[in-house]
């Protein structure tokens, strides 16, 4: 926390606000379907709840707006800063592999756990979006009503907690890397944190003029 | 990780960029939609390893104990031993009403058997104990026209039947007591249909009403493009 007395602090762009708009849209469509499923998951949830049929109305109309919504920001946003951000999530340079193996490499805008957690949220985004698009045709007709439809949906539940739980811990708890909140919230980050964990994006980037 | 800043960069050198990221998003995309062709098998072959170490996971509540209630209406109907009653009608000789008490007094059967629902999961080696349909509609007899019984739940509009001749499959019961215990509200309190040869929703729950007819009708999910004969393993699109 700033005090009065400090001095002001230097601070760099790290997302725009189609990168951020994205963020929350997924971040908050997750828990309303975590939420919502868990209720239908669980049995003693189920049985408090009960009104099973609005809360699967509210799981489904939540993928659906989910889907929509990231649609619309990336139809609607930056496209070039998020193909710019896709690329640098894709590309793993040597001391990424070395990151992942346990060694201090200077990193880029994300280190390498970043870029690993990017890919695996798109996968599973995908992965829940047909397996659970199966469910609903598979009420409704048998050539989609498939045995293991539903163990992939709930096992990539059980992982997407443990990974939530890892994100949340990381943003919000871990010292080091929790000043990586309000890159998600405000778009800029401490400049001084950004030398110190990742080096080669702070030489690269100007601090905004504001 | 405090100490990054420390390191200086490599020098670059050719090929020394890996498409990691889409590497992981294609290798796990992959594995996950092959999942829905070897998921369950590999699932159910793995049962006599994953067996403990979920059984433990449930007893300290960590993970649902392997049923999934599903209900139709907002809320599930409370059993009251006092006023509760199982009416039975349609074509039989004397309609009859009967309390939890003279129910629980008729003979007593049990089985252990699998569940299975449509959408895919199942519970191993449930405990059923209850009453066989014979036993139950004996005091009322049924006529001769009758050919099979409707099942009428508190929990509005769920109705579902079966035929006589499934009734008599020998694991087939009213069941009042699930592993040891009254039924618990959730799994259909007091009574619900058990014939774990058929899917889950042919096991109407909160069963209030019995009435012999001429012929099975089509129940709520039959309506719904369910089948009517619910065989597990060969009904509903799946074939074993």
């Amino acid at each position: 926390m700033a005090t009065a007395a400090s001095p002001p602090r230097k601070l760099v762009r790290r997302f725009t606000r189609t990168e951020r708009a994205l963020h929350w849209v997924h971040a908050s469509a997750f828990f309303l379907l975590l939420g919502s499923g868990l209720v239908l998951y669980v049995p003693a949830l189920s049985e408090a709840v009960a009104r099973r049929q609005t809360v699967k109305a509210v799981h489904i109309y939540t993928a659906i707006a989910w889907l929509v919504l990231i649609v619309a920001v990336v139809v609607l946003g930056d496209r070039r800063a998020l193909r710019q951000t896709a690329h640098e999530l894709d590309v793993f340079d040597r001391d990424d592999r070395l990151w992942l193996r346990g060694r201090r490499r200077p990193q880029g805008r994300f280190n390498a756990g970043q870029k690993l957690n990017a890919a695996l949220t798109a996968s599973f985004a995908l992965l829940f979006a047909v397996s659970g698009s199966l469910l609903w045709l598979g009420e409704r007709d048998t050539r989609f009503r498939w045995a293991s439809t539903v163990m992939l949906h709930d096992g990539l539940m059980f992982i997407s907690i443990f990974l939530v739980l890892g994100h949340l811990y990381l943003a919000l708890i871990h010292p080091t890397t929790r000043q990586a909140l309000r890159g998600m919230t405000l778009g800029t980050v401490d400049a001084k944190w950004a030398e110190r964990h990742h080096q080669k994006w702070a030489a690269e980037v100007e601090p905004p003029s504001e | 990780m405090d100490m990054e800043h420390e390191v200086p960069p490599l020098k670059p050198r050719a090929n020394d960029e890996r498409y990691y990221g889409r590497g992981t998003f294609l290798g796990v995309t992959g594995l996950g939609l092959s999942s829905l062709l070897w998921g369950a098998p590999v699932w159910n072959a793995l049962k006599g390893i994953t067996k403990p170490i979920s059984s433990a996971a449930q007893s300290i509540g960590v993970v649902p104990d392997g049923w999934r209630i599903y209900t139709i209406a907002s809320t599930m109907p409370r059993f009251d031993p006092q006023s509760w009653r199982l009416r039975i009608s349609g074509l039989v000789d004397t309609p009859l009403e009967l309390t939890y008490k003279e129910l629980l007094a008729l003979p007593r059967t049990e089985t252990v058997a699998d569940f299975h629902c449509v959408t895919g999961w199942s519970v191993s080696n449930v405990h059923w104990a209850g009453v066989r349909f014979d036993d139950l509609l004996a005091a009322a007899g049924l006529k001769p026209q009758a050919h099979a019984l409707t099942f009428i739940s508190a929990e509005k509009p769920y109705v579902d039947s079966l035929t006589l001749q499934q009734l008599r499959l020998p694991q087939v019961m009213l069941a009042y007591e699930m592993d040891g215990k009254p039924l618990t509200r959730a799994h259909g309190a007091p009574v619900r249909v058990v014939i774990p040869e058929m899917y889950g929703y042919k096991n109407t729950k909160w069963v209030e009403e019995i009435v012999a007819a001429p012929a099975a009708i089509a129940g709520y999910w039959e309506q719904n493009g369910y089948d009517v004969d619910a065989w597990v393993g060969r009904s509903n699109g799946y074939s074993s």
